[in-house]
């Protein structure tokens, strides 16, 4: 008993400093992805010079985010005011502690993965409002306004859209959630639930603040919104919380609804990757194609069109369930 | 920390003097001179409850470079390369307005042929101006890759009129008389491909982003403009057009050999900024038919006045002239004393009466509809400061 | 009502797709840019750079131009500044000036040609509406072609042309028509 407590620490400290790296390597992943689709978009190379084909562009951009000056506004409160990216992406990496990445590869297998993963992603509103208040930057308060707006409606729908996947497994463990589902596609929760998935998708994109929904740093209403002030680290901190929180919203999807590390064949974290940048290649092939979307006919769609559906897609599913 | 921003005093003259209504619960926001949205140095005094705009009130005169002056000081050919840096994306129809302006002043005819050369170099012209505004607008509106395919389109435009113009945006290529150099037949069969390639973009642009649901959402019953607000404002252009006003210069008081060609003006009634966005989308087409037709009826002969003076000197007298621009009614109003400078050059923009219209229009819009009603009213500030 | 606007909507997201397929589209096409240092533009012809003196004829050293400086006074931005010394006269230093001295000049000398000693173009301040060219009675400017011109300093950008000229010529080697 007294042995086998140090054994978890030991694990999840391990654990911690693998999902750090897997943040960091995810983002200099998805930074040069987007970039690269966003140049084949554009009918460009996008980046091309530093390294072959520009794969080490991520990393000068990281060196050059280093090098920038810490820079406070005037009159603003220098300790809420770096707190902000911080509390932004703490809760990124204990996400990725309960994460099921293939059928031996997760470190804490807990039976609230999923309630964790809701929760600590919704600490994310906190460090937005934190930023945009304390930037003592009109901008940046009115981006946190959206912010703090958006999320808060979009729990909602994405929660409801979670829970007739809690009802048909019966679980909230990541883990069972996965293996509750077939190796083949067919055997997939996305065939049982494609109104759920889409309507999770939706919620992802715009809990994640990624494009058409990204109105907290709409740039070209807002400057960039609630982190208008923050330079270097500050601001690589956000775009790293950002991209985190894009690898999360995509692992869940992949697992709720596409099986998790489940896959024809040979079950394993392969198969899991795959789906997650399936899921966020789609995430950026979206934001490249449309324009955003307004304010209020974000919220719109949310109370008028998400929830509904969502709870419709759930009282059917508990119908299905009962009979 | 002071939250207090409504009694913050400190600003500038213009921050000082923008008089805001008496509320307590709004803030004053400065739009610009450096903001994504307003492209280049326009700034807009914005006093806004939450997200909507209470006030608005737009600052100019950040790129003022007093190019009516300079017409009294240089001489006449002298300014010729000047129009075109007041709008520097429908720099042809600039041009076009002073040496019209002097050549109806000086009674000085031009070659049929030069007159076609101008249409067609005018007309492409427009096509590039527009392409860039549909671009930035959408740049506006959050969408990042149409830009990139307008400026494909515009790159082969601009490669085409670099050959005979010598420039790629400041184009000076009109002359008194005429233009600087002809045309010849890779111009006429690269400018007719050219015009086929457009005709399948277009379709591509409707798919990609005119029957877009998000756009739609974002332009359609935003920012509505009567046909008498743009009357008392005198908004012409696209904007007048888009409120249901078929009003063309072209059409309206013709000069050159635009009578000659058929083409239709587009005119919407939603008044919105559908409206607007239609009506450019249209012109574009309608550009194309011109110069499909003008290509086929280019008459031989010379490209400029054979007697045409190097040195114009225009009787005293004053005349106006005026063309269409791409964003409206270019006009230039010349008082000539005889001199080898004009006395007086009043030139007037049509940014300047559209933007006008802004701080009416905008009142109780979100800051969201607030940038959608700007893009479309397709300001380009160096005209409107002058 | 209701079924309406259902209908719109799903036309919406309809057309949502549609976009999403045409930027699909274009992202398997192959690029359309330049790479600019490993590729360069193909199409320069027309390019207007700054303007340059075409030689002689005879002797490519020499310039065409007769140092009538109308390019000078037809400059808006007066860009150009030219020195020129009747060679049968022994350069008096006050005398080798502008546009203004050498009218006056003309009159006691006619037969004399006035030679060039410099022809210095500020580009910083050229808008390149070529008039100076197409004023020019002999010919003697033309638009080089050089779009790779960059600098570190405006002086960089005040250029002797006629020195440019001669350097050109050396570089060459023999002299050609």
């Amino acid at each position: 008993m007294i042995e086998a407590i140090p054994i978890q620490l030991v694990i999840m400290l391990v654990g911690l400093a693998a999902t750090m790296a897997f943040v960091g390597l995810n983002a200099i992943v998805l930074v040069y992805l987007e970039r690269k689709v966003a140049g084949f978009i554009h009918r460009r190379p996008g980046p091309y010079e530093v390294g072959p084909h520009g794969i080490l562009q991520p990393f000068a951009d990281g060196l050059k985010l280093v090098g920038k000056q810490i820079f406070t506004p005037k009159g603003a409160d220098s300790f809420l005011y770096w707190l902000a990216p911080m509390i932004s992406m703490a809760p990124a990496v204990v996400c990725f502690l309960v994460i099921p990445f293939g059928p031996h590869l997760q470190i804490i297998n807990t039976n609230v993965g999923l309630v964790l993963i809701l929760a600590f992603t919704g600490v994310n509103v906190l460090a937005l409002c934190i930023a945009g208040w304390t930037s003592q930057n009109k901008y940046s308060l009115l981006g946190a306004a959206r912010g703090v707006s958006q999320s808060v409606a979009y729990e909602i729908p994405l929660l409801l859209s979670v829970l007739p996947i809690i009802f048909l497994t019966g679980t909230f463990n990541l883990f069972d959630i996965a293996t509750n589902q077939g190796s083949w596609p067919w055997q997939w929760f996305v065939v049982t639930q494609p109104l759920a998935f889409i309507i999770f998708f939706i919620c992802a994109l715009a809990e994640t603040n990624r494009a058409p929904f990204d109105l907290p740093e709409a740039e070209s209403e807002l400057t960039a919104g609630f982190h208008t002030e923050y330079s270097g680290m500050g601001f690589a901190l956000f775009f790293l919380s950002e991209y985190a929180y894009m690898v999360i919203a995509a692992c869940v999807g992949a697992i709720l609804f596409l099986g998790g590390f489940k896959g024809p064949i040979v079950d394993g974290w392969w198969w899991f990757l795959a789906k997650v940048y399936i899921l966020l290649l789609i995430m950026i092939w979206i934001r490249w194609t449309f324009p955003r979307v307004r304010f209020d006919q974000l919220l719109n769609i949310c109370w008028k069109w998400l929830i509904p559906l969502a709870i419709l897609n759930l009282l059917i599913t508990l119908l299905v369930i009962a009979l | 920390m002071n939250l207090d921003l409504r009694l913050d005093t400190s600003g500038d003259f213009y921050a000082q003097k923008f008089q805001p209504t008496k509320r307590e619960d709004t803030l004053i926001l400065n739009m610009g001179p450096q903001h994504p949205s307003t492209h280049g140095v326009l700034r807009i005094i914005l006093e806004i409850d939450g997200e909507y705009i209470v006030r608005a009130q737009p600052v100019l005169g950040y790129i003022h470079r007093m190019h009516e002056k300079m017409a009294e000081v240089m001489s006449y050919p002298q300014y010729l390369p000047n129009p075109a840096r007041t709008d520097y994306l429908h720099a042809l129809a600039w041009g076009w307005a002073h040496v019209g302006a002097v050549e109806r002043l000086m009674g000085l005819e031009v070659p049929e042929r030069a007159e076609f050369i101008r249409v067609i170099t005018c007309e492409l012209n427009r096509i590039n101006s527009h392409l860039l505004w549909w671009g930035a607008y959408l740049l506006d509106l959050g969408a990042f890759t149409p830009i990139m395919y307008a400026f494909d389109d515009r790159e082969i435009i601009m490669d085409i009129m670099q050959r005979v113009t010598g420039s790629r945006l400041t184009y000076c290529y009109y002359r008194f008389g005429g233009v600087s150099g002809d045309i010849d037949d890779r111009f006429v069969s690269e400018t007719r491909e050219q015009c086929a390639r457009m005709k399948e973009r277009f379709k591509m642009y409707k798919a990609l982003v005119t029957e877009n649901f998000i756009l739609r959402k974002r332009v359609e019953e935003i920012g509505e403009i009567s046909v008498d607000t743009c009357r008392r404002y005198g908004a012409t252009g696209p904007v007048l057009r888009g409120s249901g006003q078929e009003y063309d210069v072209r059409r309206a008081e013709p000069y050159s050999v635009y009578d000659r060609f058929d083409f239709n003006i587009p005119a919407y009634n939603d008044c919105d900024a559908m409206g607007r966005y239609l009506v450019r989308m249209d012109e574009m087409q309608e550009s194309i038919k011109i110069i499909e037709q003008a290509l086929d009826a280019l008459p031989e002969g010379d490209f400029i006045h054979p007697k045409a003076p190097k040195r114009a000197k225009p009787p005293a007298g004053d005349v106006y002239f005026a063309v269409e621009g791409a964003r409206g009614k270019i006009g230039m109003h010349l008082v000539s004393d005889g001199g080898k400078s004009a006395y007086r050059l009043k030139l007037r923009a049509p940014g300047f009466s559209n933007l006008s219209l802004f701080g009416e229009v905008s009142q109780g819009t979100l800051i969201s509809d607030a940038v959608s009603i700007l893009g479309s009213l397709d300001l380009v500030i160096p005209e409107i400061d002058r | 009502m209701i079924a309406k606007s259902i209908r719109e909507n799903l036309q919406g997201m309809w057309s949502l797709l549609v976009g999403m397929k045409v930027t699909g589209k274009n992202f398997v096409q192959p690029n359309i840019t330049v790479h600019y240092p490993r590729q360069t533009v193909a199409s320069l012809e027309g390019y207007r750079g700054h303007v340059e003196l075409v030689p002689h004829d005879k002797d490519p050293t020499k310039s065409k131009c007769i140092a009538c400086s109308n390019c000078v006074r037809i400059c808006p931005n007066s860009c150009i500044t030219m020195k020129a010394v009747k060679p049968k006269k022994k350069a008096e230093d006050k005398e080798a000036a502008g546009d203004q001295s050498e009218g006056k000049k003309k009159a006691p000398a006619k037969k004399a040609k006035p030679e060039l000693q410099s022809f210095i173009l500020d580009y910083n301040y050229c808008s390149l509406c070529g008039q100076c060219a197409e004023l020019c009675p002999t010919g003697a400017l033309r638009f080089s072609s050089n779009v790779y011109l960059a600098g570190f300093t405006r002086q960089e950008f005040v250029i002797d042309l006629l020195a440019r000229l001669q350097r050109q010529a050396q570089t060459k080697g023999a002299p050609n028509g």
